[in-house]
């Protein structure tokens, strides 16, 4: 049961790194900000640049 | 001293590696039964003849050669020619910076790899090799993964590590010179024109006078826009949740592009004809590049993954729990390249035809961006580098195993091109019956009326064919024959979906790197923010791969004949490149004996790219060589013709051109390790000075 527990954490954790979740909640951490619209968009137009550039694979 | 302590560490890997839940004789007899489990399905898939055989076999086959490779082959790679440091501090730990630089857990990058490097290339790929059978295209799965993907992506990573995450282009400055730096900067560049024409041709072939599956990709760009707006005012950095619900909403577009299809008034609308499409995709290509990230990119992205990762465990989960039976026979009268979905022998074509799922330059590319500076240990590269790799070669498996599901002659209706069988059903159920794959064009029309479609004869591309086979499968365990058209167009808005992130995506990419060339000839034109240089950029990059679009739209036996080829040259040529970086790097570690890792997929690759190049400009068939082609119109006085030549002309340039990269960046490298090797040169790496990890440090303390 441990082990289900761990393996879906690390699901979820994989997931939110995917989908930036969790480059939002460090953002926000590094910023000592709370989310919100306006801190969003920074986040957004902070990492708009970094995401432009990656390449997606074929 | 350092040294001794490095190797002393790198020995104490090779133990450190293994698995100890279990013991030593237990796992030595689990491993040998692997290996015979492995051996046996390798010898039913290549020597069984004349029979059907089931597709488990395939994936048995490849779970244990799989397997075998990480367990016994990337652990020698990690001991003794990376000699992977555990005490050795990654630029994630020493550059943190809560942005690009963070140390993650290896599962979280290993997904995030994943996810990075599977894109259509392993879904189409395999399916149009499936025309030699299913035996050529699963072979080279198997071996090309273990002893030449995994290795490329893997040594890449570590090397990107060691090197504070630097990019392949700045490696190959680095560690060959000038020479190889800018050949793998026109590589990436090359690549990325290519690429993107190829698939936007997939992506036509799979719409045109479909007015279901037009409709249904039709939505998704206002889905996206509306997530885009959904995350950035009303849910902020809830993007989980607004990939569900965008997945709701594609979902409810499938649905409704069964009634915009069976409406007349709105079908009219959204029947389209190829040239139509490629107008509207470029149109499209060039508008979303110039957008802001967040508004379509960004949520187009987290939908396309979301459906991608759920598609391809779905996938999975069907061919397991249904064990299709493979009707495609393991090889096909066409080995001998007179094949109608392209032409060429099995040498050097299907191995051009396959780049990701087997090899794949493109891969070096992400290995080298964003995945190394996440990477904890530098133990875990090998999990992140090889095993990713892995996991994408099981998805070529499965598309082999989609393909090889349909009946050789439904199979063969789909993917050839009018200009080959002709264009009436029933003449192209006739050619292709006398090849000996028994089709009628009442099976074809039935086949198409239960995916929803007008036809589907011709619809070349590898997209169609795959979402058949993939139709097929789910169809016969999640709501039978009824509810294969759904199926069939979600398979359908599954590819073009991140087919269009990548147009989307590719765009920008090449339009950065075209501004920071520009950037050296005149400053403004550098200025990523400055909008006259975003738009002549990216007018630049889409006229580039649009060009090719158009040239595969209007080519009569299909463009994929053409296309495909040069997609899979210039992949195989930026592997060449990474690979010519790998090797440079090994033997200026001074691990000369150990160069064969590398050595030997180089080699492969070039003999491979060499001839597959040869054969595209100089082979007398008109149907291979392109020159060949261009004098056989030449008798023909139409304008038709007259831009037929001049695409056959300008393709073999094109060829050409790659394969003079190919042949200067080899020499620049041979080069470089001839100086090393002679001691003209003193060798020595451009790795950053070591420093302790406090990771090592905490788990010791």
């Amino acid at each position: 049961m441990m082990r289900l527990r761990e393996m879906v954490n690390v699901v979820l954790a994989m997931l939110r790194e995917i989908f930036d979740e969790s480059a939002y909640r460090r953002f926000l951490e590094r910023k000592q900000m709370v989310s919100s619209c306006k801190a969003y968009a920074e986040f957004v137009q902070e990492n708009e640049l970094l995401r432009a550039r990656r390449p997606r694979c074929c | 001293m350092l040294i001794a302590r490095r190797r002393r560490i790198g020995h104490n890997n090779w133990d450190t590696l293994r698995t100890k839940s279990m013991p030593k004789p237990l796992r030595i007899v689990m491993w040998i039964g692997i290996a015979l489990l492995g051996a046996l399905a390798v010898a039913t898939i290549a020597l069984r003849r004349g029979e059907q055989i089931n597709a488990m076999w395939l994936v048995v086959a490849a779970f244990c050669s799989f397997a075998l490779g990480y367990r016994f082959y990337s652990n020698f790679i990690s001991a003794k020619v990376l000699a992977l440091d555990e005490q050795r501090a990654t630029p994630a730990e020493r550059l943190e910076n809560g942005r690009d630089f963070v140390p993650t857990n290896k599962w979280v990058v290993f997904g995030h790899h994943f996810a990075a490097i599977a894109g259509p290339g392993p879904l189409v790929g395999p399916v149009l090799a499936a025309q030699f059978g299913y035996l050529p295209g699963t072979l080279w799965v198997l071996a090309g993964a273990v002893f030449g993907g995994c290795v490329q992506d893997f040594v890449i990573l570590l090397f990107s590590i060691r090197r504070d995450g630097k990019s392949m282009t700045e490696m190959a400055r680095e560690e060959i010179g000038r020479v190889g730096g800018f050949v793998a900067y026109l590589a990436v560049i090359s690549i990325i024109i290519i690429l993107l024409g190829a698939v936007a041709l997939i992506v036509v072939n799979a719409l045109k006078a479909s007015p279901w599956g037009a409709f249904t990709i039709a939505m998704t760009i206002p889905i996206a826009l509306l997530m885009g707006l959904y995350l950035r005012r009303l849910r902020p950095g809830k993007v989980l949740e607004t990939s569900v619900l965008g997945f709701v909403l594609v979902m409810l577009a499938i649905w409704g592009g069964q009634w915009a299809s069976q409406t007349p008034s709105v079908a009219r609308v959204f029947t389209l004809t190829g040239p139509t499409l490629a107008i509207l995709i470029i149109i499209y290509g060039f508008a979303a590049s110039a957008l802001p990230v967040w508004l379509l990119l960004a949520p187009r992205d987290y939908l396309s993954t979301f459906v991608k990762l759920g598609t391809i465990a779905l996938l999975a989960l069907g061919i397991v729990a249904l064990r299709p039976t493979l009707h495609m026979p393991a090889l096909t009268r066409f080995v001998d390249g007179s094949g109608p979905v392209f032409a060429g022998s099995i040498f050097p074509f299907a191995f051009i035809t396959i780049a990701c799922g087997a090899i794949s330059g493109f891969h070096s590319l992400i290995a080298s961006g964003t995945t190394p500076k996440l990477i904890r240990r530098e133990s875990e590269a090998r999990i992140v580098g090889y095993g990713a790799m892995l996991a994408e070669s099981t998805v070529a498996i499965m598309a082999m195993i989609a393909a090889c599901v349909l009946q050789p002659g439904t199979y063969f209706a789909i993917n050839s091109p009018a200009g080959v069988v002709g264009q009436a059903p029933e003449v192209a159920a006739a050619t292709i019956t006398a090849w000996g794959f028994p089709v009628t064009a009442a099976e074809m029309h039935s086949l198409a009326q239960a995916v929803g479609e007008q036809t589907l004869f011709n619809r070349t591309g590898g997209a169609p064919a795959f979402a058949v086979g993939m139709a097929h499968i789910f169809s016969n365990s999640l709501g039978g024959q009824a509810v294969m058209a759904l199926w069939y167009h979600f398979a359908i808005m599954f590819e073009a979906l991140f087919i269009l992130t990548i147009l989307d995506a590719g765009t920008r990419v090449g339009r950065f790197m075209v501004q920071d060339a520009l950037g050296h000839i005149w400053k403004p034109l550098g200025r990523t923010s400055w909008y006259p240089s975003i738009v002549a950029t990216s007018g630049l990059v889409v006229a580039a791969w649009g060009f090719f679009l158009w040239q595969g739209v209007k080519d009569p036996v299909g463009g994929i004949n053409s296309l495909w080829p040069l997609f899979g040259i210039s992949n195989q040529l930026l592997a060449t490149v990474a690979l010519c970086v790998a090797t440079t790097i090994i033997i200026k570690m001074g691990k000369v004996r150990y160069a064969l890792v590398t050595l030997l997929p180089l080699s492969w690759l070039v003999s491979v790219t060499f001839t597959a190049a040869w054969q595209k400009i100089f082979d007398p068939s008109p149907r291979i060589g392109f020159l060949a082609h261009a004098r056989n119109l030449a008798s023909s006085p139409t304008q038709e013709a007259s831009r037929l030549i001049f695409n056959d002309r300008l393709d073999a340039i094109v060829t050409g051109f790659l394969l003079v990269m190919v042949v200067l960046i080899l020499l620049e490298s041979v080069l470089e390790c001839v100086k090393v090797l002679s001691g003209r040169k003193q060798a020595g790496v451009k790795e950053t000075p070591f420093v302790a990890s406090r990771f090592a440090t905490e788990e010791q303390g």
